[in-house]
């Protein structure tokens, strides 16, 4: 039997459950783990600060469908740490952090860099463990690994004492897990398809309504099969673009508070929402009791709690999401085919919805650059096969709204937490996790500001990404907000175009810096950013400060009351 | 507190089964604090099984729905079975105990109502008795509302366990 440290043990644990890849930084409590990954596979990635770390460790989860992993030290690691893994348990992302801890002894005395890191991170984590004895190190690994990756994925936390660290164990390695009081459901039930089948039978006015369970369970292909069969009309959430082809007719787009009107309108007057992987998120209701009053719901969801939290579901099938779509088509096929002509007064409403109500702006005079007219140029310069990543606010929605999107897990960002800072660890991440594919990131000034330290890491680490900065000078979102709703008070929002020198700053962490100042500049600026291979890329984009997001739905009210571009508004 | 826990809407008995170990019991209280759950009454206690504790939860589903209540505990990964107590199919108990400002020994009305209710007086002096019942949360009720009477120094409750009541012989 060999003798291994319970360090030793906890990276052969890693390596067993194959992890390729950590983002880390070490620190005090942490220390005796990170000599063996000097003698590991696991490649590490030496990040700058463990937020970074931890939103690398989703990027890299949702570019390749694999576990995320994170490597922090006790204290202010840990709390670090914490926005990634609210994050990550937001959103549904597979993370498996790894944080030292204080000597179990000195756990509760206020000991140097202690943090009660198991009661921190309760609440944002789908499980935790503080290991307590050295011996459960494999079984730890392994379940924390399982719960991360099976059911509804999310983060799971090791909080691990350094004195367990250093102690030496009998190694034996095991996938074996004890969990008597997990295990999520998979397979949908024949009773709740049968009804579901019947329901899709009967709409006149259905709407499929995508979530980020689809991309989740690599459920686009089944998808796709139910949209034939059936010839439903699809929206994608915000965390689900790309789950169907934009360039599909039958794709409306993006639902909710800054949503395309058709997907919104559709979905207000719809008589059957077939909800796939989705939570009825405020951002897509709005008012819910306003929300899609003649709807029947259909809901496929793998987490039973998702049933009848926000809507009551007149079906409810509780399953993995490919496995309950795939078994519709089949129930579908079965019986007599769908007659297409049944949905054609619907489908004729929404192709009108579409012809009056595209996502549209004002080009202008062409003395600015709109920031819109970015993210539709990016998309025509770089491969069909391109990851985006975005930060949250302005920038983000116009990235949903004007990028085409053709393929899953080729859009990561930051959905239900609406974490700024999140694009460039995240795009980091991904280039780590698809180092063949290009991995452009669209940020705002305000998000870079919070995070751009990783490009340091990017540099040092050989991960090229390439950042559009939409910089506007301020808050963008906050600022929209407070000429729509706070009488146009400007309040802590503002930013400067030139504090900090974006360029200067890109140049001093290795990465090449471009400012772009005018609209015929900007095609330019993205090709040679793509011919740049060998190191990161920040083109400091100078966008129209005055430009808006629309549509916008009010917060609180009803998905009615939804606000069209004003070049619109004479169509409503 | 009178009149509340007799078993009817809107509060219900949840008895949760749970994988004995550190933290369990901080993992249901926050879920239910972060979810907004109200919960009325909660006891832990270990089986007979030293792998599983039980926790007899006392919840208001008036402000949130039963099933979300459950779907929500049943996803925390140490919680192993749920089961809805109906009061129909489940003993159920409650401990309490008071210290009331009578010399009970010598109040034969006090010691009626201890009579009464089938409690034990467990010590007492000159000023002051003090007593122990046991029953479902309803007899307790009307125990605490007689007590009140004598003036009531100090009150503790238990909060209600139950268990499944027995299927009938086959």
């Amino acid at each position: 039997m060999v003798q291994l440290t319970g360090a030793q043990a906890l990276i052969k644990s890693l390596e067993a459950r194959g992890v390729e890849v950590a983002f880390g930084l070490p620190g005090g409590a942490i220390l005796p783990v990170y000599d063996p990954i000097l003698d590991s596979s696991v490649r590490h990635i030496h990040v700058r600060h463990e937020q970074g770390a931890g939103h690398a460790a989703e990027g890299y989860a949702d570019a390749t469908g694999k576990p995320g992993v994170a490597i922090v030290t006790s204290g202010p690691g840990a709390t670090n740490i914490v926005t990634p893994l609210a994050d990550a348990y937001m959103d549904s992302v597979p993370l498996v952090v790894v944080a030292g801890q204080v000597a179990a002894g000195a756990i509760g005395t206020d000991a140097f860099q202690e943090v009660d890191t198991t009661g921190v991170t309760m609440g944002v984590t789908k499980h935790n463990y503080l290991v307590k004895d050295v011996e459960e190190i494999p079984r730890v690994v392994a379940e924390a690994f399982h719960i991360a990756t099976t059911g509804r994925p999310g983060p799971v936390l090791i909080d691990f004492p350094k004195d367990i660290a250093n102690m030496q164990v009998d190694w034996h390695e095991t996938a074996a897990v004890d969990l008597p009081g997990y295990a999520p459901p998979i397979f949908p039930d024949p009773a709740a398809i049968t009804r579901a089948v019947e329901l899709i039978r009967a709409a006149r006015r259905p709407v499929l309504y995508v979530g980020g369970g689809v991309i989740k369970s690599e459920a686009s292909g089944a998808l796709a099969a139910l949209v034939e069969a059936t010839g439903f009309p699809v929206v994608t959430t915000l965390m689900a673009r790309g789950a169907f082809p934009d360039s599909d007719p039958r794709c409306l787009g993006m639902p909710g508070m800054h949503g395309n009107y058709t997907a919104v309108t559709a979905m207000q007057r719809s008589d059957l929402l077939v909800a796939l992987g989705a939570r009825f998120d405020d951002r897509v209701t709005g008012s819910v009791p306003a929300f899609a009053p003649d709807a029947l719901v259909i809901h496929v969801d793998i987490d039973p709690a998702e049933m009848g939290k926000v809507r009551r579901p007149d079906v409810a099938v509780v399953a993995d999401c490919r496995l309950a779509i795939e078994a519709l088509v089949s129930r579908l096929r079965e019986g007599a085919e769908l007659a297409p002509a049944r949905l054609a007064p619907w489908m004729a409403q929404i192709g009108e919805w579409q012809a009056r109500f595209p996502y549209t702006y004002d080009l202008g005079d062409g003395s600015t650059i709109k920031p819109q007219y970015v993210v539709e140029q990016l998309r025509e310069a770089t491969p069909d096969d391109v990851i985006l990543v975005s930060g949250v606010g302005q920038h983000q929605m116009w990235a949903s709204q004007f990028w085409r999107f053709e393929h899953p897990r080729s859009w990561i960002n930051s959905g239900g937490l609406g974490t700024m800072g999140f694009a460039v660890p995240a795009a980091m991440g991904a280039k780590v996790g698809q180092p063949d594919r290009m991995v452009w990131a669209i940020d705002g000034d305000g998000c870079f500001q919070m995070t751009a330290q990783e490009l340091v890491t990017t540099t040092a680490e050989h991960i090229p990404v390439k950042i559009a900065i939409l910089n506007n000078s301020y808050l963008g979102m906050v600022r929209q907000w407070q000429h729509m709703f706070y009488k146009e008070r400007y309040s802590s929002v503002y930013l400067s175009p030139d504090l900090p020198d974006y360029v200067g700053w890109a140049e001093s962490m290795g990465c090449v810096g471009l400012r772009v100042t005018a609209p015929e500049e900007v095609r330019p600026a993205i090709e040679k950013a793509n011919e740049i291979d060998d190191r990161s890329v920040v083109v400091d984009f100078r966008t129209d400060v005055t430009e808006h997001v629309y549509p916008i739905i009010p917060a609180g009210h009803s998905n009615d009351d939804i606000v069209v571009h004003p070049s619109q508004a004479e169509e409503r | 507190m009178n009149g509340t826990t007799n078993g009817k809407a809107p509060y219900h008995l949840l008895s949760v089964r749970v994988e004995n170990r550190a933290g369990v019991l901080a993992r249901v209280a926050g879920l239910f604090a972060r979810r907004g759950f109200n919960i009325f009454s909660l006891v832990v206690a270990p089986t007979q099984d030293e792998r599983f504790s039980r926790i007899s939860i006392v919840v208001d589903v008036e402000s949130t729905p039963l099933h979300q209540i459950v779907d929500q505990l049943a996803k925390l990964i140490n919680v192993v079975e749920i089961s809805e107590l109906h009061p129909d199919r489940a003993r159920e108990a409650e401990l309490l105990l008071a210290t009331v400002g009578v010399s009970g020994r010598q109040d034969p009305a006090f010691l009626d109502l201890v009579g009464r209710f089938g409690a034990e007086v467990l010590e007492g002096n000159e000023e002051a008795t003090m007593v122990m019942a046991v029953g479902d949360s309803a007899s307790l009720d009307e125990f605490e509302a007689g007590l009140e009477g004598f003036g009531i120094l100090e009150l503790q409750r238990t909060g209600r366990i139950g268990l499944p009541t027995l299927s009938p012989a086959k």
